[in-house]
Formats: structure tokens, sequence, C-alpha cells
């Protein structure tokens, strides 16, 4: 007898889409709040962005019950941080804990998609950008998910940072203001709407900055 | 898409054993759960069939039962994984009534033990082959959540599973609102059912509404909708065809 193969699949695509953009004193991480599984809405009404410390908000999309597993062990971990060194954790530090816990599963992956935004410990701005498997890179912006492939392009084309690759190190942090870079968020994730099905109903944005965290929820195309 | 199950092919004679003990798919199963938030709590309906395949073998299985003082469970999926959801769930509230401390696992906990439950089935490749809806009602909050066998979870105003996802939703989108009476509530319910009962196949004319408010829960004796099939374009429908019998 042939090995009998599974006829369901441990993963599903929930859809949605994540940004974040890192400024000079402020990181605005934004993401739709559509919730889909094949061509069905399971939910308008659900939100993508998590805190996970003072200073760094995780957004994810991608397989929505791996992201909510991988939520609860950075929290846990977090508390035991918080335990052990009497302080919160930064954002650099929560950067490498998410991509070491991701790398964990390298051969069972949360299908996540995540970019991690928050401030440094200077107070400027910073962003990581993630695949599956927890291989990251500090940015001065990203956009993950669903509609990653239509905002990322234009990002580059209004954001676009020096090359990594440039001696000396150069800033990766948009010298836009707070007001402009939450209505270039807004502007994008209007236009991923109306290309990406899995893209819309309403857009929840956060603001990090130094003094605390303000969050606006937009309507989007709902079809 | 297929998914090979990665395990060390060291022991075949174990490893054969222990597939042997993965579901694989499902035998005994029920059609949609369709749910809405109230005025006064929340409103859960389901009829009560339990297909094995393209049979409809069992039309008495209750897919609707009450979880402790204030929640209720409502299964689509195979109903022996639902049954043994059910012991666990048993176990889970007589523990927390042994703590004897006055508290009481309301609905938003048992919708996370249960989201746990079918995530870490699912991790471990046997999942119970359920998508379940949780709801209840704790000082005063109405809570209504749903969780899938692959242990996809979130909370709304209004869930519905299988079919219902595809049928009852649209309309509940459209018609639900804040506030509904018990009355309103338990129409919009019916209209969604006669919906299923007429378009899904493994459907029975045979319902239970179950209601949980903050005084408790009540699920209804089974009865049926009315149904109408004397629609002119169905009256010889073979009239305009040629040469069919």
């Amino acid at each position: 007898m042939t090995k009998q193969h599974a006829n369901w699949s441990p993963y599903d695509n929930n859809g949605g889409t994540c940004v974040a953009i890192a400024g000079s004193d402020y990181c605005v991480i934004a993401a739709d709040t559509r919730m889909s599984t094949g061509y069905s809405i399971l939910s308008r009404d659900y939100s993508k962005i998590h805190k996970l410390a003072d200073k760094a908000v995780l957004s994810s999309s991608g397989f929505q019950a791996d992201v909510k597993a991988l939520q609860k062990v950075l929290k846990s971990r977090h508390l035991i941080y918080q335990h052990q060194h009497n302080k919160q954790m930064s954002c650099p530090a929560m950067a490498q804990l998410l991509s070491n816990t991701l790398y964990f599963k390298r051969f069972f992956p949360y299908y996540a998609f995540n970019v991690l935004g928050g401030l440094d410990a200077e107070g400027k701005g910073c962003v990581f950008t993630y695949d599956a498997v927890g291989s990251y890179e500090k940015v001065g912006y990203s956009a993950q998910g669903s509609g990653s492939t239509l905002i990322m392009p234009f990002l580059d084309n209004q954001l676009k940072s020096p090359s990594p690759l440039l001696l000396p190190a150069q800033d990766s942090i948009t010298p836009l203001s707070e007001a402009e870079a939450v209505d270039l968020v807004k502007t994008v994730f209007a236009s991923a709407t109306e290309r990406d099905i899995y893209t819309g109903d309403k857009l929840e944005i956060m603001i990090l900055k130094a003094d605390g965290i303000k969050t606006e929820l937009i309507d989007l195309r709902k079809d | 898409m297929t998914f090979t199950i990665p395990i060390d092919n060291g022991d075949a004679v174990k490893n054969a054993e222990a597939d042997s003990q993965r579901t694989l798919y499902p035998y005994v199963t029920g059609t949609s759960i369709v749910a809405i938030k109230y005025k006064d709590g929340v409103l859960m309906a389901s009829d009560m069939g339990g297909s094995y395949g393209s049979t409809l073998r069992y039309k008495n299985i209750e897919r609707i039962k009450a979880i402790g003082k204030h929640s209720l469970l409502g299964a689509s999926g195979e109903i022996s994984d639902f049954q043994e959801i059910l012991r666990y769930l048993d176990e889970l509230i007589l523990n927390d009534n042994m703590w004897d401390d006055g508290n009481s696992l309301g609905p938003k906990e048992v919708h996370n033990y249960l989201t746990r439950v079918m995530y870490n089935r699912r991790n471990k490749f046997n999942p119970l082959w359920n998508t379940l809806v949780l709801g209840g009602v704790k000082k005063g909050k109405s809570y209504l959540g749903m969780v899938s066998m692959i242990g996809v979870s979130f909370e709304d105003n209004h869930v519905a599973t299988g079919f219902g996802n595809h049928l009852a939703r649209p309309i509940l989108r459209d018609e639900w609102h804040a506030d509904l009476s018990f009355e309103d509530g338990v129409k919009l319910l019916e209209k969604c059912m006669r919906v299923l009962l007429y378009r899904d196949r493994s459907a029975i004319n045979k319902f239970q509404i179950a209601k949980i408010t903050e005084e408790g829960v009540t699920i209804s004796q089974p009865y049926s909708l009315t149904t109408f099939w004397e629609f002119q374009a169905f009256h010889n429908p073979t009239a305009g065809a040629q040469g069919s019998w």
C-alpha cells in the first residue's frame, strides 16, 4: 500500500497587508483589517497589529493561527525578559528575538510575514522586515503580505534610502514629517485595496513616538 | 494541495502504526452552524443531521451544547471529534469548578482554550476535524467567536461555518444590526437556515435554536421550517426542452 497523503493542508493564507515607515522621531505601523480564507471574507474587523513592548510593535500577515502563536511566544519571552532585566526590551533586541523564534521552526515554519516597527535607543524610528524563516534586515520602510508587491515599488519610488552597501553607513530613516508619512500610508493602502482582493475593509494605523502610541482607523473599499 | 507528513523513516513498522492513528478524512459530519449576537446575548442555530458521506445517517444529533454557565459551543465537521472536544471541555469546566473560588471560565477563555487545542492538534498533524462556534455572555458582555480545524480563530458579531459562510454571512452582513430583539434575531437566523435548507444538500429540515443570556442557556426543542416549492418556473421544468425526458 502506497503511503497515504493527507488531504488537508496545515497552512492557510488569511491575507492582508502590513506596512511600516521609520521617521526621525516616530514610527508608523499600518495594516488592513480584513481576514480571508480562499475567496471568502471571515472578518472585516481583525487587527494585525500587536504591541509587544513599549517601543516595539509587530505587524504580521499570513496564516493567522501561526501569527497568534508567534505573538504568544514573543509576549511570554518578553515577560521573562522584564522579570530578569527589570526593563522593557528595546526594538533591536525584540528584532533579534523574533528572528531566532522564526528560525527555531525552520523545518515547520510559522507562515507569518512580519514587519517590526519601533523606536531605537536614541528615539529614532526603526523598521525591521522579515521572511517566514527569520532572515531580517533593518530598513527605513517595508511592506509585507498580499499587497506588498503592489506597495513596495511605490515606497521605493517615494522613500528610496541610500544603499546599505555604502561606507560610511548612512541612515535609512525617511526625512518625511509624521503627517506626510501617514498620508503616504493612506495613499498606498487605497491603491493596494483597488487591485488586491485580500486587502480592504479598514486601515489601522499606529504611530509610535517617545511619548506614547496613537491609533487611527480609516475606511477602505469593502469589495 | 497534498502535504507529506515529515517523519523519521527509521522505524517503518512503528511509524506505520502511528500513521494509522492520524485523521485522514472525516466520516460522520455535521453541516453549518450560524450564530449572531443580539440584545441580551447570543443566538445560535444548527440542524440535527449527521451525514455519512452522501447518506443522511443520523437525524437527531445535537450539535449545540452548553459549556459551563456562560458559553454555548456549536460544531460542524466530524461528530466524533466534537464528542472528544466535549470531553476535554468537561474536564476543563470540572477543574475550574473544583477551585471553588467564585470564578468561572467565560466564553473568551473557553474560546482561547479551544483555539490552543485545535492548533496543537494541527501541529501534530492529527487535527480535530471541526469548525467550532463559541458564543456566550459574561458580566453583561456578549462574546461570539469561531475556530477552524487548523486553529484559525476570530470573533465577530455574526459567524457561520461551512456553507453558512457562503450563504448565510451575506444575509447577516446586510441585515444584522446591534441590539436585535429576540424575535428579530430568531427571524434572521431562520431566514439563514431556510436558505441553507434549500441550497445545502447535507442540510435537513430539523433545527434547534439555542439562546444564551446572562441568566443562562436555553436550547429549543427540535422544529421544522416551512418551505415553498411551488414557484411557477419549477412547474413542468422540461416544457421548453426538446427531446428531453
